[in-house]
């Protein structure tokens, strides 16, 4: 084990990937020898040349969709776009082509694509810089989006997304990637998509979360246990596949849910996560499931705005003592 | 080019023309749902062109597909098993007319989001180079797609990194139902390439040999490394944009006019000059006939796609 930053977590994954696939490459914006806005990126160029790791022109429509094509035809890109804002640019790429191209032709192409990207605010970046509009991109059969939590699981999470023959949609947290945390040196320690996992043990209230909200509620647990209540928090990890079963489970024992999100809460991830808590577990809810999330503005520059709009440790005690 | 190929790509003209009145009757008849998008008036466009390349080499379209299919080489019982929604389609009866294709042909599809497919070509491209093939990537479109942000990335991507895409403009003179003049700045869509420095080439896409003469030349100025190129294809489609389409955007004689320079019609005195008999010219005709008859009855005798394919191939991994 190494302690290690999310951003170093990240790039080491994609080296340590690059060195046993030769059809690994890297396309995006700045991600060569300037090693990435986020610096995921940095060491890439040095040691795999500019072939492999490849900066691309402002050009989110055709980085998307050059990584499509090129994975169709036997490469494994890693297409990073700035942010998640930009993805929108993208948008069709992912969502009409990614995600639809194995099976529209009845599975005769593969797609083994992965589209790194930041999402998330409290940068003071301003409105169409500072969204966190992951749950969109989890919309669509056929896409896989993740999106973790720690350094480890970011390593292990995106080797598993650039191993995988599906299209991945990996959202990073903006203001994560220098958070420090224990990372496997393992080159071969994976975990699989599509799995949730229990970040606390506890028996009165279950938190559903994911990304940067994890370490929020897991601050919101620690002052919630100074007053006696016990929260287990899960951390869903990919939004497609959901894996709600340890959710179900967790509610069966506590019959009291909070879903945390940063996005917004109008057809959020709390919308679908409380909904299907309600069809599986209707006989054992004690009290309606809360949601935090965003505030439903546009998120504003101002320091003080912008986090009275994004959900805080606060925000979330709050809810936990609202369905006890 | 021998007698034999002559006779060849007579004959995927004139198949590709008879598969198309076969559709168009097929979807009178609701046999064929969806959008649909006929070839009539373009076989020499893509017949030429396809006809130019090496079997490493990639084809990529969009909508208008059926042509550059068979061109490519896909069986019309296929073909038309995919028209019907069958499981024997190329797609299993998942992707109907706009998009057909065939992975061991190299024609990596039909696409339907107009100008989404030039990216995809770039990324085609860039693969073959990366792994070492010298192949080339033959990207179609239409005079409509050059005006979206998709046809300008991609141009530039492919001029940037100099990879191997043969950008081939079916210029038709509509994008829908309205005229070049009226959608594009420049009405001579070449002329966009010159933005990017990629060096263009315009043919008459109503003569197979022009067309056959002018892909040569592109698809061996691309091999030999010198980065894309754009051909732009001067033709016309008898049909309307899709079907449906009774749009009373062009005129009769406007139409007529074309129609007197048609590509299959035209070629008949070319190889008559090259000492092919009429009976071989009448023989062709008969034999198409049969094959696109035989694809139909193919198509209609196939099953549909059993239940549980509604939940195949969403994923490669679940």
């Amino acid at each position: 084990m190494s302690v290690l930053t999310m951003s170093k977590a990240l790039a080491q994954a994609m080296y340590e990937e690059m060195e046993r696939d030769p059809n690994i490459v890297v396309l995006g914006e700045e991600v060569g020898a300037q090693g990435g806005t986020y610096g995921v990126t940095a060491g890439l160029f040095e040691k795999f040349g500019k072939d492999r790791v490849r900066d691309t022109p402002i050009s989110e429509g055709v980085i998307v969709g050059a990584a499509v094509g090129a994975a169709m035809n036997g490469l494994r890109p890693v297409a990073e776009i700035m942010g998640i804002n930009f993805a929108f640019l993208a948008m069709d790429q992912i969502v009409n082509h990614a995600a639809k191209i194995h099976s529209m032709f009845g599975g005769q192409f593969r797609c083994p694509l992965v589209v790194r990207t930041t999402s998330g605010g409290g940068k003071q970046l301003a409105a169409t810089h500072s969204q966190t509009p992951d749950v969109i991109f989890a919309h669509f059969p056929g896409l896989k989006v993740v999106a973790p939590s720690t350094p480890a699981e970011a390593k292990a999470l995106l080797k598993s997304s650039i191993r995988t023959d599906d299209p991945v949609f990996f959202i990073e947290h903006s203001t994560m990637y220098s958070e420090r945390g224990e990372v496997s040196d393992d080159p071969n320690f994976l975990l699989p998509i599509g799995k949730s996992d229990i970040k606390r043990k506890g028996k009165d209230v279950t938190i559903v979360t994911y990304s940067k909200m994890v370490s929020i509620s897991l601050k919101a647990a620690a002052e919630l246990e100074k007053e006696g209540i016990d929260v287990e928090i899960i951390d869903l990890r990919s939004l497609r596949p959901l894996d709600l079963d340890p959710v179900f489970e967790s509610f069966k024992k506590t019959n009291r849910a909070v879903v945390v999100e940063e996005g917004w809460k109008t057809f959020g991830i709390g919308s679908e996560v409380a909904t299907r808590v309600y069809e599986e577990c209707f006989d054992y809810l004690d009290a309606p499931i809360e949601r935090v999330a965003q505030k439903e503005v546009p998120l504003p520059y101002s320091a003080d705005l912008e986090r009275a709009a994004i959900p805080q440790v606060r925000d979330v005690v709050a809810a936990v003592k609202k369905v006890l | 080019m021998t007698k034999e190929e002559y006779l060849e790509l007579y004959k995927q003209m004139v198949v590709i023309r008879l598969i198309e009145e076969k559709c168009e009757e097929l979807y009178q008849k609701s046999k064929i749902g969806g959008f649909m998008h006929l070839y009539v008036g373009q076989e020499a466009s893509g017949v030429g062109a396809i006809s130019a390349r090496l079997p490493q080499d990639n084809v990529i379209t969009a909508y208008r597909d059926h042509g550059i299919a068979i061109a490519c080489g896909m069986d019309p019982k296929v073909l038309m098993a995919e028209m019907l929604g069958k499981v024997t389609g190329c797609c299993k009866g998942k992707g109907g007319s706009m998009h057909l294709a065939d992975i061991n042909l190299r024609f990596w599809g039909g696409h339907a989001i107009v100008g989404a497919h030039l990216a995809l070509a770039t990324g085609l491209a860039w693969a073959d180079k990366q792994k070492g093939s010298d192949g080339v990537t033959l990207c179609f479109f239409g005079d409509g797609a050059s005006n979206i942000g998709y046809f300008h990335e991609s141009l530039n991507l492919a001029a940037v990194w100099n990879l191997p895409v043969l950008f081939i403009c079916e210029n038709n003179h509509y994008g829908m139902w309205t005229p070049v003049e009226e959608s594009s700045a420049v009405t001579e869509i070449r002329k966009k390439a010159l933005g990017y420095d990629i060096p263009s080439e315009v043919c008459d896409g109503m003569d197979l040999l022009a067309v056959r003469k002018a892909s040569e030349k592109a698809i061996a100025h691309i091999r030999s490394g010198k980065g894309p190129f754009f051909l732009e294809i001067m033709t016309y489609r008898y049909r309307g944009h899709s079907m449906g389409d009774q749009r009373p955007y062009r005129t009769a004689d406007e139409i007529k006019e074309w129609q007197t320079k048609d590509p299959i019609g035209k070629f008949e005195p070319v190889m008559m000059k090259a000492g092919i008999k009429k009976e071989q010219i009448e023989a062709i005709h008969a034999e198409s006939a049969k094959v696109v008859e035989e694809a139909v009855r193919f198509a209609e005798e196939s099953p549909s796609p059993p239940m549980d394919e509604l939940y195949t191939d969403i994923y490669v991994e679940n």
